[in-house]
């Protein structure tokens, strides 16, 4: 796996989404399965369900002191508002996944790499919507593939998911997986910007 | 140490856990076997730990009618020989502070951990560092406190186990200041082999082979050997200024003064055994950053910005123990400065006893406030180039 100085994932959406969920399963893959250092904290206030949502990940080798994100590596988008809060602190050519049936880009996402994958109408057809953000936690792990194996994920969906839903916790993780390969697959020219 | 139920402890090795969760692992492997409270936001997290955990160690969580009889219930527990917790935040806090007061008077081993959030009022249910003057004189009287300031999620648990053997060590009420920062972040936590870790029990006047006649629950030195009900030994727990037999008549100014000295100075003597203080980049520095709790991952984060970026000379100076104060250490570090940044999640109060400190060593004491909100590095660093570059 590559060396990690920084890299910052912030996941945002709507309450209810597993914004919080996909946040946890990713620090615990880090850290207890990669041996790589994780920081996860979560948005936090009288929302609940339905209001705004965050949780952010922070993954070094090295010691993490700042706990939050500066500026991110990958902005996972899953709500309007949640990308037109967060676009701003996303690096220049830094990864936005959204869900498009959700979220719209235009211009000004002109300077990071956008992935659509629509996840709850994935998730709807494989255990049903509320398996969107294993399907985009899927697909993120095929698009950062070069810091974290996905065995390390499903061990880490394992050790924190119920366990009777662990196998279609799977196949959504799957399905996520495969849509953002045929993404990338469709997509030479995206493909060779990751890999520069 | 580790009795029968040592089984239920969390085991060696790495765990991703909440700095919550860490702070009531580290309570039960310390011993703690009562907990009670009141739900309070952030500090909730911790009381739902103990209530998951803590009945499969043969202890018990209580949920009581409020802050102030959720702490009462410490001192009971307490003198019936448990080690015993509760935690807050902070407007709990502060109902607390009378049986924090009581808790300092009859020399009771209890630890409260206040999860700070903004005030005054309800003020806000997010990150604070707001009360740590009211953790030192928010009970009334004179006395002493000892309050600890974890940083982490690894802190969160070796400070607390620290906070239960400093409190049986010393016999008074420790507190965690700890913020909504780290009790809601999640992070490695690296347990040890169980037996590696240091648990202090209170000296009960068994152990010190005092006889039930000869024994003086407010004397035998400066921390005295404490009596287990039902034992045997006669303990009147009284917070009304008292003898060394424990007698409240025949009060006068002498054992007044005796009474309140001791408890005072078995703290304030001991400053340097009690109080932690993490010093880096002391080298060549001509200024440097004093800080805390979370406050101090994001200065460390602007004091390496600050040398290798833009070449000023700051060092990195962390209160991990906020009281007693540790001013002799202080000025053991700082001998000769231009400039000392403070900041803090309040509008300047650790900026006070450290003024005190090092106003003949420095130039300028600056606070670098933030309000419910954890500073950017960005903040920090403005701050030192603005007065130092």
């Amino acid at each position: 796996m590559m060396e990690i100085e920084r890299y910052e994932i912030r996941i945002a959406g709507f309450g209810g989404q597993g914004v919080v969920t996909i946040g946890r399963i990713l620090g615990v893959a880090f850290t207890v399965f990669s041996g790589i250092n994780s920081v996860n904290t979560q948005s936090y206030g009288p929302e609940s369900r339905g209001g705004a949502c965050r949780s952010e990940v922070v993954l070094s080798h090295a010691e993490i002191n700042y706990p939050y994100v500066r500026r991110a590596d990958t902005l996972i988008a899953l709500s309007a508002v949640a990308l037109d809060t967060y676009l701003k602190d996303v690096k220049k050519g830094g990864l936005l996944i959204i869900d498009p049936d959700a979220v719209r880009v235009g211009k000004n996402a002109a300077d990071q790499r956008v992935v659509p994958i629509p996840a709850a109408a994935i998730a709807h057809d494989s255990g049903g919507v509320k398996y969107q953000n294993i399907v985009v936690l899927g697909a993120l792990q095929c698009l950062i593939a070069e810091y974290i194996e996905k065995t390390a994920l499903k061990k880490a969906i394992k050790a924190t998911v119920p366990p009777e839903t662990f196998d279609t916790n799977v196949e959504a993780f799957e399905k996520g997986r495969a849509h953002a390969k045929a993404f990338l697959n469709s997509k030479p020219e995206f493909r060779a910007l990751m890999d520069a | 140490m580790h009795s029968e139920t040592s089984q239920n402890l969390i085991a060696p090795g790495i765990h991703y856990l909440q700095g919550a969760e860490a702070c009531a692992e580290g309570a039960m492997l310390a011993g703690c076997r009562v907990y009670a409270g009141y739900p309070i936001t952030p500090a909730t997290e911790i009381m739902e730990h103990f209530a998951r955990r803590l009945p499969s160690m043969g202890g018990r969580t209580i949920q009581m009618e409020d802050e102030i009889a959720s702490a009462g219930v410490l001192l009971g527990a307490s003198w019936a020989g448990a080690k015993a917790m509760t935690a807050t935040s902070s407007p709990g806090f502060s109902l607390m502070q009378e049986v924090i007061s009581f808790g300092i008077m009859t020399e009771t081993p209890m630890v409260v951990v206040d999860v700070q959030r903004p005030g005054p009022g309800q003020g806000y249910i997010s990150t604070s560092q707001e009360d740590v003057m009211q953790a030192r004189w928010g009970h009334h009287g004179e006395g002493a406190i000892i309050a600890l300031s974890p940083a982490s999620v690894q802190d969160m648990f070796a400070m607390t186990i620290r906070a239960f053997n400093l409190s049986e060590r010393w016999r008074t009420p420790v507190l965690v200041m700890a913020e909504e920062t780290v009790a809601h972040m999640r992070e490695r936590l690296v347990i040890p082999d169980l037996d590696s870790i240091e648990i202090i029990d209170r000296k009960t006047p068994q152990d010190e082979g005092i006889a039930p006649q000869d024994y003086l629950p407010y004397g035998h030195g400066p921390v005295p050997p404490m009596a287990i009900w039902g034992q045997g030994y006669d303990v009147n727990h009284v917070s009304l200024v008292h003898h060394r037999d424990g007698r409240i008549t025949g009060y006068n100014a002498e054992t007044h003064f005796d009474n309140i000295d001791r408890i005072r100075r078995k703290i304030e003597d001991n400053v340097a055994d009690i109080s932690e203080v993490e010093a880096r980049f002391m080298e060549d520095s001509r200024h440097f950053v004093i800080c805390y709790g979370a406050v101090s991952r994001t200065a460390v984060e602007a004091v390496l910005e600050a040398r290798q970026v833009h070449g000023i000379p700051v060092g990195y100076i962390r209160l991990k123990t906020l009281w007693p104060f540790p001013e002799a250490r202080l000025r053991e570090l700082v001998r000769d400065a231009e400039k000392i940044f403070v900041p803090e999640m309040n509008l300047g109060m650790m900026k006070h006893p450290i003024t005190e400190a090092l106003r003949d060593r420095c130039r300028m004491v600056a606070a670098v406030p933030s309000l419910g909100c954890l500073h950017t590095p960005e903040q920090i660093l403005a701050r030192i180039q603005e007065e130092a570059a």
